[in-house]
């Protein structure tokens, strides 16, 4: 219990936000367990986050998601303090945010949370360099001390070269990432990202979620990410937080989201996300029939004929792949007394488990036999099935691995092969 | 009627008000008469002991450097002609008046308009008072000015300090306020304190539009120059003055064109001045 509550990043508990007038009866009748029309129509306040509960586990990126004015932006900014509580707790590495006084906030904002915003929110005044040292500079920190950090931080997001710019003179994608360098500038465990990569263009967008998906991995920090675009929730996302009217209605992996919406909100949110994009080979690969190299192709032949396969895939020792041989191959060598290493065909499609559909579809459709799904050190993963990928590209569930138990082959679909 | 509701004698209050003030508080109001005159008496001195034709080249090299070509050059032919129509020494008691005033009313106009950007409780109190300022005619602030500071150029000074403050202090307020939103989040976020929130980004963003209250405040200070000679302040005015009094409609002529071209240097050179960071820096919006 104890050393579970340590690992957490951020810990918010029973947290509500009521903004305008009558904000205590508001939060009464919260209680009594009215809805947020019904309040806004018995008091004339706003519930912007209604009794939301929650963790953020260290090194995450935790995705919030919901429509428009379900109170997403509410929700993060009550992270940093930007907007106050009405009730709740907020800890962050077990402090309660909520309680510190303003000098106390500060330090935090300054050191430990940083934050990147829709509209960029750069500094139109002050060049590149100097919107990105501008955190370190209201710490006080010497001019070329924070000059340094800066030039560091946009060389991380690759804007080196241009330092003494101004924003308006930087197209969308470039004012984004100066936002990004002068958050992590100042070098916080916690990145807010309310809606970072909105206002940018689809293949920017895609272009900066990668970007941050490397920033991530090599950093650790904690990320907080907002969108209300599902597709990016579930590209970038640990864990999302689905919102709605206030409320969280749905905490979970992107799998668990996807393959089981837990009512009918998210269901009908996850509806028309394109599967294509978000499936990948580990989802629909099934499990390969292997022979070791050293053999032989008879042994191989028989193997091929028990299962009614026409080609079969060779591994080493090690479960390393070193190519396939085909029915016909198998049967010459066999005649000609040669090993089943003269006759393998070793140029074969590959791919990553990671690849999505959208991109495994033309190496499949090209290919004469299964493609093959490896890991990084070469080892056989899997193999895709076209009559599989059609199966999963049609929506049709059956042909999904849940929980990453990989099913064998069947073979009225190698057979389609 | 009148006997039912009798007229109360608002006159005299503020007649006795003004007694009281001026019995308890003469000494400091005495002060600052002696102050504001020499501040005024002085800066025409140093002003006249440069030859005229140099101090118009300076002026068009200020010109210049601050604002466009054509604005130096009008600078420059513009004072030359009012030192050739001999107006040269009373132009210079008007400049001094405005500009005394003038910084003046930039010096208490800019802290109360940020002030009142920052406080609602502020600007409700502050924002009344300007209107008042702003529709009183100008000619009622001559009164207690005199009371408080006899006849001569301070009592000038004062009355064109109040007329002139109210665009300084609204378009500080008004500049202040209109730095977007999400910039202002974005120093938050980062943990600025309140003065660093507003030296390093609101002051700044705001500065073209509180230029441009400065501009304001100088127009409205040289509109109040006529006035302010009806109780004794020299300069162009005076002459103005003098010249509607006496019906000389040539004299009226060559001095209000005198006072014309000085106020459109003076609004150039400011308007720019305002402006210029544009064309270096990023945009303002
Ligand atoms: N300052 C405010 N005063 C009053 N109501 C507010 C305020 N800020 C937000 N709200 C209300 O709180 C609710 C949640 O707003 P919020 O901005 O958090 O939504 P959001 O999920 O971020 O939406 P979007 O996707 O449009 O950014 C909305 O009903 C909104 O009208
Ligand atoms: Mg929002």
């Amino acid at each position: 219990m104890n050393e579970q509550s340590i690992k957490k990043k951020i810990v918010v508990k029973d947290t509500t936000k009521v903004f305008g007038k009558n904000v205590k009866r508001a939060v009464q009748l919260l209680k009594e367990g009215k809805s947020k029309s019904d309040i806004l129509k018995a008091t004339g306040a706003t519930v912007g986050v209604k009794n939301v509960t929650f963790d953020v586990n260290d090194g995450e990126i935790f995705v919030i998601m919901g429509l428009s004015g379900s109170g997403k932006s509410t929700l993060v900014r009550m992270l940093n303090r930007l907007i106050d509580p009405t009730v709740g707790q907020i800890l962050l590495d077990g402090e309660d945010i909520v309680q510190m006084s303003k000098e106390q906030l500060r330090e935090v904002r300054r050191k430990k949370i940083g934050m990147v915003f829709q509209n960029f929110a750069l500094f139109p005044h002050k060049t590149i360099v100097e919107n990105t040292e501008y955190g370190l500079e209201i710490q006080g920190v010497p001019k070329d001390q924070r000059r340094i950090k800066a030039i560091e931080s946009l060389k991380l997001v690759g804007l080196a070269g241009y330092e003494d710019q101004y924003p308006n003179q930087l197209s969308g994608g470039m004012q984004q990432r100066v936002g990004l360098a002068r958050a992590l500038a100042n070098d916080p465990d916690i990145l807010l990202m309310d809606e970072a990569f909105s206002a940018l263009d689809p293949l920017i967008r895609k272009d900066m979620q990668n970007e941050l998906l490397q920033l991530h991995s090599d950093m650790g920090k904690t990320f907080i990410f907002i969108t209300h675009d599902l597709d990016e929730a579930l590209r970038i996302g640990d864990r999302i937080a689905l919102m709605k009217d206030g409320e969280i209605v749905q905490i979970g992996t992107p799998e668990e989201i996807l393959m089981s919406p837990s009512n009918e909100y998210v269901e009908r949110f996850v509806e028309d996300v394109d599967l294509a994009k978000v499936l990948t080979a580990r989802h629909i690969m099934k499990k390969a029939d292997t022979i070791q190299v050293d053999r032989g192709p008879r042994v191989a032949l028989r193997l091929m004929k028990q299962l009614g396969i026409s080609s079969i895939y060779v591994v080493d020792k090690s479960n390393r792949l070193m190519g396939a041989v085909t029915a016909q191959d198998a049967v010459a060598a066999s005649e000609t007394d040669k090993s089943l290493e003269d006759v393998i065909i070793s140029n074969l499609p590959m791919i990553t488990p990671d690849t999505v559909l959208t991109e495994l579809f033309d190496v499949v459709s090209t290919a004469s036999i299964p493609v093959a799904v490896i890991s990084e050190d070469q080892k056989l993963l899997g193999i895709i099935i076209r009559g599989v990928l059609i199966g999963a590209l049609s929506g049709d569930n059956q042909f999904i691995n849940n929980d990453g138990i990989i099913e064998p082959a069947d073979q009225t679909n190698s057979e389609v092969v | 009627m009148n006997e039912l509701l009798p007229r109360l004698p608002f006159a005299d209050w503020i007649d006795s008000g003004v007694d009281w003030l001026v019995s308890t508080f003469g000494s400091v109001l005495d002060g600052i008469a002696d102050v504001l005159g020499g501040v005024v008496e002085g800066a025409v001195t140093v002003l006249d002991m440069v030859p005229s034709i140099l101090l118009a080249i300076i002026f068009a090299l200020l010109a210049y450097f601050i604002s466009t070509r054509k604005i130096a050059l009008f600078t420059l032919v513009g004072l030359l002609f009012i030192d050739y129509l001999g107006y040269w020494y009373p132009m210079l008691q008007m400049l001094a008046l405005v500009l005394t005033s003038v910084f003046l009313a930039v010096v208490i106009g800019i802290p109360i308009g940020i002030w009142g950007s920052q406080k609602a409780s502020v600007r409700k109190v502050v924002n009344p008072l300007l209107d008042l300022m702003q529709t009183m005619p100008a000619f009622v602030y001559l009164i207690p000015a005199i009371f408080f500071f006899n006849i001569g150029v301070v009592p000038g000074v004062v009355a064109s300090v109040i007329f002139a403050m109210p665009p300084t202090i609204r378009l500080t307020m008004l500049g202040i306020e209109q730095v977007p939103k999400d910039l202002i989040e974005a120093t938050e976020a980062f943990g600025s304190t309140t003065g660093q929130r507003l030296l390093k980004i609101q002051i700044p963003l705001a500065k073209p539009t509180i230029m441009a209250g400065v501009n304001q405040s100088i127009m409205l200070a040289l509109s109040m120059v006529v006035i302010a000679s009806m109780v004794g302040a020299p300069g162009l005015g005076e002459e103005v003055y003098r010249s509607v009094t006496q019906l000389k409609t040539g004299v009226g002529v060559e001095t209000g064109v005198s006072i014309v071209i000085v106020a459109i240097i003076l609004d150039r050179i400011t308007q720019q001045a305002g402006t210029r960071k544009k064309k270096i820096g990023g945009k303002l919006s």
